[in-house]
């Protein structure tokens, strides 16, 4: 296979980006998009031209590292896939490939295709955990959870943290990636305790960093664990819950 | 290198004495202690955020002492626990069918070949239940039952099923676990996270771990940070094999960086390989994929035996098939350990049976599991495995058998430590997969997790205060110190140096080079001739690098290249260790299989009376002879015997 890259370039944080056109012969279809790029800095560094920066590590869909725009697609065409689980096979020989950063406000480029997630951490940061001492758990089979329960959390769960959401979203809001930390923990009897806290805090930390939600669906359609917006419902009945709720406020009463 | 000397003195492991179920608790009861109030006097480096690194920050930011934490990755969250896929241990024994602590830990000696200290793995089972506890409380979705209670399944060569797991992602969510617990410090100000920052240099001064030289991966600044301890939790070094499992990040620099300042580097030639990957497809291949390891327990693994059938798999009748590890094993079947079932997969590829279009692979095939427990029930265990299996191949494995073929996974050497986990440099610790001391000469599956959630939540933050309670009131050394300068000098120059070479290769030809050498000769098989191959060919290789690697742009700069070259550099070094410890290792044990000691069925033949000892290797130069040091092992509770899972 044959493919035309346009890929875009930024030195740095500050540095006006701009794109370059590249072309790369000898794609093999059982290639990732992940690989074709090691091919492509190869090619590049032989030539003398500094490589392509983006973010990759795993390879298998978990770490949630990898982020490229993919003709205007976050992750590229393949529903549920992120971008290093992508073949070339899903292309067609001759393709042009536009290759673009996340694109968000809250997501400052690093370098080339490489960004900041930064923010995100920060929501976690926030509340997106359950307070157990190390040691001072009970023993785990003392509560039971019902196995849809369970499975539901999973599904929240399951999300690996890429910020695809953020760049899909028109607003660049973060509405789909919180709202899985909070709907998986606050799904839990163990996350009950700081269910409403943890809503406000993940929430309003959230609106710090990035834009607001008008429920696009974008997001979902572009996240590669395929996490359902069901979760975003969840979570902002829980915030307004939680506006009535909180129990520190409760005690202020 | 083929020389080495032979310390005098054996190494002592620091084993607490007394009976073995005691043994963990009387150690706690004569440790000393920091007072709550003295503990934010202490500060703790931790290298590393997967499952043992966060467990430690945060463990430790908790009890209260001040931690700072470095990751290269650019969240704490993308570390490469991450990508375990089938589960975790522990001795809870819900399933009523014999499990005991006893169990675990005499599976987990037998297992690694007999060839770990019986002391910590025993405690690695002690603490195994309240791993489970702990992740459950802090809300890992583990599989349930209908009723509510937790789910286990039998895993990799167990016969009680003692594994828990969150669907085909249970490194993920322990790890989220974790980070999560690490988070929550980091907005309580105990623990400072360092993500994209990389530890280069380990600072030493009179003989004692003072701090750590980093460079900032994104805008290229090198500088010090000193503590009263570092804890290195950098994973294992399985990319020197270049296409491994592990993530594309993975390395070994910490370690061999601690290694070059003074700390032993103990068993590197004890490295696994897994045997349920998805074999290479072409040249461009930066990575393999693993396949859990429990998709075993419903497949069923053949050949035909016929070398030259080339009919489509479902095309070929049972009488024409060959299952070769329930037909050689019997009462284990597919489910023999990693080691056993890698090599007897080995042995079919080589001997021309080997199936798909580069005849690299064997069948892993799921049709009789699906006609008796139906199409549903194998999706509910393995969907997101089949799935992922059918993004990367193109075949879809509910229809057609899987191809599967051994790959590197796992190194069970690493940093020598001791009962405290502390290295033979006084203040440097070792965690989870970068040390050596649990899984032997082989990992049974779902004991990475195990271990590297014991060390981090459990072990370390219960014996680091023996060695931070009597430094109550010393500060750490100033990064003002000379001896920080003259590292973080060093560090600079040999940045500068890859950037000055300028030659025609990147870093990338020269893993892929490195990677072959190891694979073809020390990999899951290795005799003398390869192995003083492979001894000959890795320095030859490491001065080609230094004459010809081509790195572009500049030091002080997010510079992925550069990144890369230092990795490479130090696997350059490190793999001739790697290699020179396989051939001083006269024996079969584990996953270090020396084809001139095999039995007549072709398997492991250990060397008790020689070879009962973790050798651990201090360095003396590049290419310089290391010097062995002996630790020998001591089994008063499990019997040597010759494994045999037939």
């Amino acid at each position: 296979m044959h493919v035309n890259l346009r890929v875009w370039r930024q030195a740095g944080p500050k540095a006006e980006g701009h794109f370059e056109d590249y072309a790369v012969d000898e794609v093999s279809p059982d290639m990732s998009f992940l690989e074709l790029f090691d091919v492509l800095n190869e090619q590049l560094l032989a030539d003398g031209v500094e490589p392509v920066a983006f973010d990759h590590d795993c390879r298998e869909g978990i770490c949630g590292s990898c982020s490229m725009m993919i003709n205007g697609q976050a992750h590229g065409p393949e529903r549920g896939t992120a971008t290093c689980q992508l073949h070339m096979r899903k292309f067609e020989d001759g393709a042009h490939i536009t290759v673009e950063p996340w694109r968000a406000r809250s997501f400052p480029i690093v370098k080339d295709l490489a960004v900041d997630r930064g923010a995100l951490d920060r929501i976690v940061e926030a509340g997106g955990y359950i307070t157990v001492r190390t040691g001072s758990a009970p023993e785990a089979n003392l509560t039971p959870i019902p196995k849809e329960v369970a499975d539901w959390a999973m599904d929240a769960a399951a999300c690996i943290g890429c910020g695809a959401c953020v760049a899909a979203c028109p607003n660049g809001a973060a509405q789909l990636f919180t709202a899985a930390k909070v709907s998986h923990l606050n799904l839990l009897p163990q996350g009950q305790s700081e269910r409403y806290e943890r809503v406000a805090n993940m929430v309003d930390t959230m609106e710090e960093y990035f834009g607001s939600c008008t429920l696009h669906r974008e997001c979902e359609a572009a996240c590669p664990k395929e996490i359902s917006i069901d979760f975003i419902a969840m979570m902002n009945r829980d915030y307004v819950k939680a506006q009535f709720k909180n129990r520190r406020l409760i005690a202020q009463k | 290198m083929t020389n080495y000397s032979i310390a005098p003195e054996p190494l002592d492991g620091k084993v607490p004495p007394g009976p073995i179920e005691h043994k963990w608790d009387d150690h706690k009861f004569a440790s000393t202690l920091v007072n709550p109030a003295n503990k934010r006097r202490f500060e703790v480096i931790v290298v590393g955020t997967g499952l043992a690194g966060a467990s430690a920050a945060a463990t430790l930011g908790e009890l209260g002492y001040r931690v700072k934490a470095f990751c290269f990755q650019d969240s704490p969250r993308r570390a490469h626990s991450i990508a375990a896929q089938g589960g975790i241990n522990a001795a809870k024994n819900y399933r009523n069918d014999g499990d005991s602590i006893y169990r675990l830990f005499y599976d987990t000696v037998k297992g690694g070949d007999y060839r770990a200290r019986e002391a910590n793995v025993y405690r690695l089972a002690q603490v195994s239940v309240d791993i489970i506890d702990q992740c459950t409380a802090q809300g890992v979705p583990f599989a349930r039952e209908y009723g509510g209670l937790l789910d286990n399944r039998s895993f990799g060569g167990a016969q009680v099923s003692r594994t828990f797991y969150a669907r085909g992602q249970t490194g993920q969510q322990l790890l989220l676990g974790s980070y999560q617990a690490l988070e929550r410090q980091i907005n309580l100000g105990t623990v400072e996270m360092f993500p994209r920052t990389e530890m280069l240099e380990l600072v030493v001064k009179d003989g004692v771990a003072v701090g750590i030289v980093v460079r900032n991966l994104v805008t290229g600044a090198v500088t010090s940070h000193s503590a009263h301890a570092v804890v290195l939790a950098t994973g294992g070094y399985s990319n020197a094999f270049y296409l491994s499992t592990n993530a594309k990040g993975c390395n070994v620099t910490a370690a061999w960086r601690a290694h070059r300042k003074g700390a032993y580097f103990a068993n590197p030639c004890y490295t696994q390989i897994h045997p349920t990957c998805i074999p290479a497809s072409d040249d461009f291949q930066s990575k393999l994929t693993l396949m859990s390891e429990s998709l075993r327990n419903d497949g069923r693994i053949w050949v035909p035996k016929d070398p030259s059938d080339t009919r489509s798999p479902d095309q070929i009748p049972e009488a024409d098939r060959d299952y070769f590890l329930e037909r050689r094993y019997p009462a284990f079947g597919n489910l023999v350990p990693r080691d056993v079932a890698s090599r007897a997969a080995k042995r079919e590829v080589d001997e021309g049976r080997g199936v798909g279009p580069l005849k690299n692979g064997v069948y892993l095939d799921f049709a009789e599991a699906i006609g008796r427990l139906g199409r549903h029930v194998l999706e509910e265990r393995y969907d997101n495995l089949f799935e992922m299996y059918e993004r990367i191949t193109g075949e879809d494995p509910y229809k057609v058998p899987m191809r599967i073929y051994p790959a590197v996974h796992y190194t069970m050497g690493g940093l020598w430590v001791d009962y405290d986990l502390m290295t033979n440099v006084p203040g440097l610790y070792a965690l989870g997969e970068a040390n050596f001391s649990d899984h032997g000469a082989n990992r049974l599956g779902a004991s990475a997790l195990m271990q590297g959630l014991a060390d981090g939540y459990f072990v370390l933050p219960a014996t680091i205060s023996n060695y931070l309670a009597p430094q109550l009131g010393r500060s750490p050394v100033p990064t003002s110190d000379p001896v920080f300068q003259a590292a973080e000098a060093e560090v600079s120059e040999r940045t500068k140096r890859f950037l000055a070479i300028r030659g025609t290769k990147s870093p990338d030809h020269f893993h892929r080079e490195l990677g072959k050498i190891v694979w073809d000769n020390c990999g899951m098989a290795r005799s003398q001739d390869s192995l003083t191959k492979a001894l000959g060919e890795i320095p030859a290789l490491r001065d080609e690098f230094y004459r010809d690697v081509k790195v572009l742009g500049g030091d002080m700069d997010f510079n992925q290249s550069l990144e890369r070259a230092g990795r490479v550099a130090d696997f350059l070094e490190f793999s001739e260790l790697m290699c020179l410890d396989a051939l001083h290792r006269e024996e079969s044990c584990g996953g270090h299989f020396r084809v001139e000691h095999q039995t007549e069925d072709g398997e492991a033949l250990r060397d008790d009376d020689d070879f009962a000892y973790a050798g651990a290797w201090e360095f003396t130069g590049v290419g310089g002879a290391p010097v062995l040091h002996k630790e020998p092992l001591v089994f008063e509770n499990v019997k040597l015997a010759q494994r045999s899972y037939k």
